[in-house]
């Protein structure tokens, strides 16, 4: 089983990334620099969160015109396992793989805590050995996580089983109230058309670990795992 | 400028003034010299004889100051402290303060401190693993206590998580004394490899002198000098001498100084920080005993038209000076170039031990280096002891409220309200080690790939050292190390950031001697030298000082992660343990300040024999596996830290009193030296106490959903934490 993780200047939950990878399939990821035009052979990218290029412009605008991006794209579309968390789902929704946008929180402030999470869609590449409906915790840590987009698109990926993970309290719950950042219909992580590109504001790479105060992100790197094997 | 400004510009006594120089610094700069100063000259003898640079007020009791034990690599003098932590590696960290810039403008100024900070740790080829903080600010209702808080904590998260450094600790105090002048110190803790560590004395005759990083621009030119005089209503107008932070690039500065440094190309390398390119240049050459040749045009410059005297004070940020081994220039500048950064070689060591400034080839200033960094004024500043204040009699107070009232109160005040609202902020998770998050006693984050752990804290109770220096300085010794001691970990060294007013006035000189007696005095006691550290004087406004406060940043090392402890409790059938030994200390208590509407009194005692006994033991019985709940008796005293237990754990407790004696100082009481564990196995406890003559006293028992004072009076914990939640964000929430 192998496993990429990109690299862009400014991003800077790589290490998490590589654990979690590591954790699940057994191996050292590659790394890839943003600079590269081509990807190794590979299982699983992995696009890491952080502050590529500082978040200066729009958060993930700049690296999504990276050269390396137009090879990821390619292995996306060729049906290639992808994963963008938290700057990376910034940035896959910059390069077009996943529709909708991030923005500011509706806090104007950073969040970093654990929240809840409803997996809304458990039959996916990356939820497959959660249940359906399952409430799970993972940290969040962004400023920019508040996912937008129009109405349409929201009632198709909706329709599509696209909204893989809503945030709710600890019951379950999806309203305002558990609402983390002002996100639309409470949206945390979504899935292309295929279902092999996923994006997601939360960190599950931090809560592989008893020491982290929890495992619930594990079954999402084993998921993938256990799909592409 | 043209070739000969620099040499026209005529050395008025004005000038000299303005450049913070007494009539006889600058009588000692003519005789230094043997001539007058060009204008660039007296520009570097203003920023290396600030305060801020030369210590001058602060040296000759810094000196002091206990620096060793066998596990100290590096004490103070070097870009930050580093200590062993066994397996090969070392911690590296420092703590330092940013609290005019703060002041004047608060995001940049906290966010350049901590960019700041983080460049000293990886100057040493330490990767920073850790990043804390210690705040200060003026009354909650001062008009600008809000707006200085908001911009500061943003500022700090601003930068810390870009870099991608968990905050994982800090203290934030309020008191109308930091109204005029907030306090904004920044601690790092950093990992190495123990034999790769890099340090700052240039040597190699003819080896190129290399600089790395952002362009230098006009910001923060006299930024030391300012952060060396009071502020005055006029202090807003010092605005353009703060600089400005770019995260992104010291994130790129640190990968490439990382790279580099795994190779074998650097032979010392400085940051740029306060004064620049001066304070950099000098301190290498100074401590290789050696000479410098810089070639100021081949600057990375910003702006056009730039003076070799704005080139020498800049205080831009993110840059790096280096001594290269010969011939590695290309090698270098390829790592640098990957990471986008400016790399240019600006001068060459010689062996003259003077500095020449050359500007397009003209000699632009010329100085002998080991007089001017070494021969900085040193002054015994005259000081005067504070009175002591009569210590409370515990018999004196009677109840004015009840005591779960008293709780309710002190639990949702400035003093004890959580900072949740402002941790939240900060990004404690990144890099997937933090093991203990922020709320608690001390930080704490794994070293990677092993199952060991770093455990940080920042300490210092002001008003314990205003109101006794040399007790409140071994105080804020002490609770750094009860903190530490608190998850399991063993105190090993300190970094102190010691904040104090106008050091011409004989009062202040009083409280930062005696500051420095007690922290000496417990540094050795509790075998916790001081390894890295920063003097900020002059904090006053309008000459109104701020208390005395010697934050002090501890560090330690937890063998082994499976036998930690965390505030919370856990089990519902656990006994509650109070280790230590308290006899109502309520003087300058958060009681007394809150409830009684009085700060006064002698602070409580500090009896570091029994302090070190107590954490010693403490710290067994955590290895043992014997407690995993732990949480030290700090503001507030028993009730509190007890009610923060239950809080933490969502399980709450029955809490006896005394059969005899003051109810209040028993609740209340601020007494030294103690904990509160929670324990399945009393009795085990009870007996390693005994054996190791500490104090110990079974004070309550958890269970159940409220803080009940015994079997009586109580107060549930939903209503306990809306109170204890609820202070900060409404507070920031209400309009200016």
């Amino acid at each position: 089983m192998k496993s990429a993780v990109i690299l862009f200047p400014g991003i800077n939950r790589e290490n998490d990334a590589i654990a979690a990878l590591k954790q699940a399939t057994g191996t050292e990821p590659t790394l890839v620099w943003h600079g590269d035009t081509e990807l190794p052979k590979t299982d699983i990218i992995m696009v890491p969160g952080g502050f590529s290029y500082g978040d200066y412009l729009r958060c993930g605008a700049m690296a999504a015109k990276s050269p390396i991006m137009r090879a990821v794209a390619e292995r996306a579309k060729q049906g290639v396992t992808t994963i963008g968390v938290c700057n990376g789902f910034q940035i896959l929704t910059e390069a077009g793989l996943l529709p909708g946008a991030l923005m500011r929180n509706a806090s104007l402030k950073f969040i970093c805590k654990n929240t809840h999470l409803k997996v809304e869609n458990a039959d996916t590449r990356f939820t497959n050995l959660y249940g359906a409906g399952e409430i799970v915790e993972y940290p969040v840590a962004h400023h920019d996580g508040n996912y937008f987009a129009d109405s349409d698109t929201l009632d198709r990926l909706e329709g599509e089983g696209r909204v893989v993970l809503r945030y709710c309290d600890v019951d379950g719950k999806v309203d305002p109230a558990t609402n983390l950042n002002g996100s639309q219909r409470n949206i945390a992580g979504i899935i292309n058309e295929a279902g092999n590109v996923l994006g997601m504001m939360p960190h599950p790479e931090n809560a592989i670990d008893p020491l982290h105060g929890g495992t619930d992100g594990r079954n999402l790197f084993k998921s993938m795992v256990e799909a592409a094997s | 400028m043209s070739s000969n400004d620099f040499n026209s510009t005529p050395i008025t006594p004005e000038l000299v003034k303005e450049h913070g120089l007494n009539e006889e610094e600058y009588k000692l700069v003519l005789e230094i010299m043997g001539r007058e100063p060009n204008i660039n000259e007296l520009g570097i003898f203003s920023v290396m004889w600030s305060e801020h640079c030369s210590y001058k007020s602060s040296k000759k009791w810094l000196k002091t100051l206990p620096t060793k034990a066998d596990w100290v690599i590096q004490g103070p003098g070097e870009n930050a402290g580093v200590i062993d932590i066994g397996d090969g590696q070392a911690a590296v960290f420092k703590m330092e303060s940013h609290n005019h810039p703060s002041f004047i403008e608060p995001y940049q100024g906290a966010a350049t401190g901590v960019g700041g900070i983080m460049r000293d740790v990886f100057t040493m080829g330490a990767r920073p693993v850790a990043n804390l903080n210690a705040l200060r600010f003026g009354e909650p209702d001062h008009p600008k206590t809000r707006h200085l808080l908001s911009g500061v904590v943003e500022g700090i998260g601003g930068y810390g998580n870009c870099m991608g450094v968990p905050t994982i600790g800090g203290e934030t105090n309020f008191h109308a004394s930091y109204n005029g002048n907030i306090l904004v110190n920044a601690m790092t803790v950093g990992l190495a490899d123990t034999d790769n560590i890099f340090y700052s004395a240039a040597a190699g005759i003819g080896n190129p002198v290399v600089y790395v990083g952002s362009k230098t621009g006009r910001d923060g030119i006299h930024g030391a000098t300012m952060a060396s005089a009071e502020f005055d209503d006029d202090s807003e107008e010092k605005r353009p001498t703060v600089q400005v932070g770019d995260p992104f690039t010291e994130k790129l500065l640190l990968e490439a100084c990382l790279e580099l440094m795994a190779t074998d190309m650097i032979v010392a390398i400085q940051d740029m920080g306060a004064a620049g390119l001066t304070s950099s240049s000098f301190e290498m050459a100074s401590k290789g005993g050696v000479g410098v040749e810089l070639w100021l045009d081949k600057v990375p410059m910003r702006e056009e038209g730039m003076t070799p005297y704005e080139l020498m004070l800049s205080e831009s940020q993110e840059r790096m000076l280096m001594v290269l081994k010969p011939g590695c220039e290309d090698a270098a500048k390829a790592i640098f170039d990957k990471w986008e950064l400016d790399f240019a070689v600006i001068g060459t060591l010689t062996d003259t031990k003077r500095m020449v400034l050359k500007w397009h080839g003209e000699v632009a200033g010329d100085l002998p280096i080991d007089p001017l960094a070494e021969a900085s004024p040193e002054y015994d500043r005259p000081w005067e002891p504070t009175p002591k204040q009569d210590r409370i009699d515990p018999n004196s107070i009677s109840a004015k409220v009840s005591h779960v009232d008293a709780l309710k109160t002190l639990i949702a005040s400035p003093d004890l309200a959580s900072r949740r609202w402002i941790w939240e902020q900060y990004d404690h998770l990144v890099r997937g080690n933090t093991i203990v998050r922020p709320g608690g006693d001390a930080g704490v984050v794994r070293v990677e790939g092993t199952n060991k752990g770093l455990a940080a804290t920042t300490d210092c109770t002001p008003r314990y050292v205003m109101a006794d220096p040399v007790e409140g300085g071994k105080q804020a010794v002490a609770e750094a190390y009860r903190n530490l001691v608190a998850t399991g970990a063993k105190p090993l060294a300190i970094t102190d950031n010691m904040n104090f007013g106008n050091p011409e006035r004989p009062r202040i000189m009083g409280q930062f001697v005696g500051a420095c007696q007690g922290i000496g005095e417990a540094c050795i006691a509790l075998d916790f030298p001081v390894v890295s550290g920063n003097v900020s004087l002059y904090n006053e406004t309008n000459g109104v000082g701020i208390m005395p406060t010697p934050a002090i940043g501890g560090v330690g090392l937890i063998s082994d992660l499976g036998h930690h402890a965390t505030i919370g409790i856990k089990r519902d059938d656990s006994a509650l343990i109070m280790i230590g030994a308290a006899t109502g200390e309520l003087g300058q208590s958060l009681y007394l300040k809150t409830i009684e509407g009085r700060e006064e009194g002698a602070p409580p005692p500090v009896d570091l024999g029994a302090e070190k006994r107590a954490g010693t033991l403490v710290r067994e019985l955590i290895e043992l596996g014997l407690v995993r709940t732990c949480h030290d008796i700090a503001d507030g005293g028993l009730l509190v830290t007890v009610a923060e237990m239950c809080l933490a754990g969502n399980i709450g407790a029955d809490l006896h009193l005394p059969e005899a004696g003051s109810e209040i100082a028993w609740l209340f009481g601020e007494d030294q030296g103690r904990y509160v564990i929670a324990t399945r196995d009393p009795d085990k406890v009870l007996n390693a106490a005994g054996s190791a003559n500490v104090a110990a006293v079974i004070i309550g028992q958890a269970g159940g959903d409220s803080v009940v004072i015994d079997g009586g009076d109580k107060v549930s914990l939903s209503e306990l934490r809306e109170l204890n939640e609820g202070w900060m964000p409404s507070f920031m929430a209400e309009a200016v």
